[in-house]
């Protein structure tokens, strides 16, 4: 049961990041490369976007291993939640719950989310309801103009010394910090 | 059956990503913050590590499991589209708090609301491919 018990507390990131390297290198041994952005494309075509645009034209069907994949982590997230989950509080930085009260946050990392933006509930504010669905529509735009994601470029495009994989994080870093610092507080706080 | 094993992999990078807080909104304001070593931690990790498990199989030629040679594609060389894509991507990433992965992840630990960032991403890779002619690559 201590096993358990420890299983329950949160995750050090040295724990974590080897962990995601282990994900990495057994999809590579089953024949495919980490990488999740894809399944967007996938699913697009899947629900019939090949017929007004070429670039969803293309055999999805063996793009359903990956599918199944996000499935696992959609279950894995169920499994983490409902069993192996001590607290839901989130252990960031003091400095962070200080600047995240002065942006109007309730309770900063007392669960995973600011349950004030991500609820269905959120929709009837505005400037939530962009958050929700600009924030979606910008990572798949970006996500496939880019070629890949935080797993496909981050993890598998640096760890295979990719450079454009390189490229494509300091775009994510200068996307990342230009919200982070100069449109997020602005949006939080009108 | 043979999917059985993809199954499994998700529920793994599932559960760390969960239990690592990986698919918090904080934990993502907090790395673009620069305000703990959580979140590069955990990425300079797995990139180290993952680097050496990608420069091993290419040194001993290591087999997958139906004992073909492990291939690695590599990136198409260009410039802009990574930088500008990469952009739009990070700008997403840091609403959302939430990558393409932990959108999944984040429906299965109950944030459902997930599904409608999943339709809008979806809504965004459509819009990607209808612009993509336009586009500097």
């Amino acid at each position: 049961m201590e096993l358990v018990e420890w299983i329950r507390q949160p995750w050090e990131w040295y724990v974590a990041g080897p962990m995601i390297s282990v994900v990495m290198f057994l999809l590579l041994y089953f024949g495919k490369e980490f990488g999740v952005s894809g399944n967007l494309r996938t699913m697009c075509s899947i629900v019939g976007a090949g017929k007004v645009n070429e670039f969803f034209r293309f055999d999805w069907k063996g793009q359903v291993w990956n599918l199944v994949f996000v499935l696992g982590g959609l279950i894995g997230g169920y499994i983490a939640k409902t069993y192996l989950t001590a607290s839901e509080a989130v252990g960031i930085s003091e400095a962070t719950i200080e600047q995240l009260k002065l942006l109007g946050i309730e309770n900063p990392g007392a669960t995973y989310l600011p349950a004030s933006i991500f609820s269905w509930e959120s929709l009837a504010t505005p400037k939530y309801a962009l958050m929700l669905v600009v924030g979606g529509a910008l990572v798949g735009f970006g996500t496939r103009y880019a070629g890949g994601c935080t797993s496909g470029h981050a993890i598998s495009g640096l760890s295979n010394l990719q450079w454009p994989s390189m490229v494509a994080v300091v775009g994510f870093f200068i996307g990342g910090l230009l919200m982070t610092h100069f449109i997020l507080p602005y949006l939080l706080t009108v | 059956m043979k999917f059985m094993k993809f199954l499994m992999t998700g529920i793994l990078f599932g559960i760390v990503l969960s239990k690592s807080e990986v698919i918090s909104w904080y934990r993502i304001y907090e790395m673009f913050n620069f305000q703990s070593f959580h979140m590069f931690g955990i990425i300079g990790s797995a990139v180290v590590l993952g680097a050496i498990i990608t420069q091993s199989i290419k040194k001993f030629d290591l087999k997958s499991i139906v004992g073909e040679s492990i291939q690695f594609n590599p990136k198409v060389k260009s410039f802009w589209r990574y930088l500008l894509g990469g952009t739009f991507f990070g700008l997403g990433w840091a609403m959302t708090g939430a990558c393409p992965g932990p959108m999944f992840v984040l429906v299965g630990h109950g944030a459902s609301v997930f599904l409608l960032v999943i339709t809008s991403a979806m809504f965004g890779t459509f819009l990607y491919g209808v612009l993509r002619k336009y586009l500097p690559h």
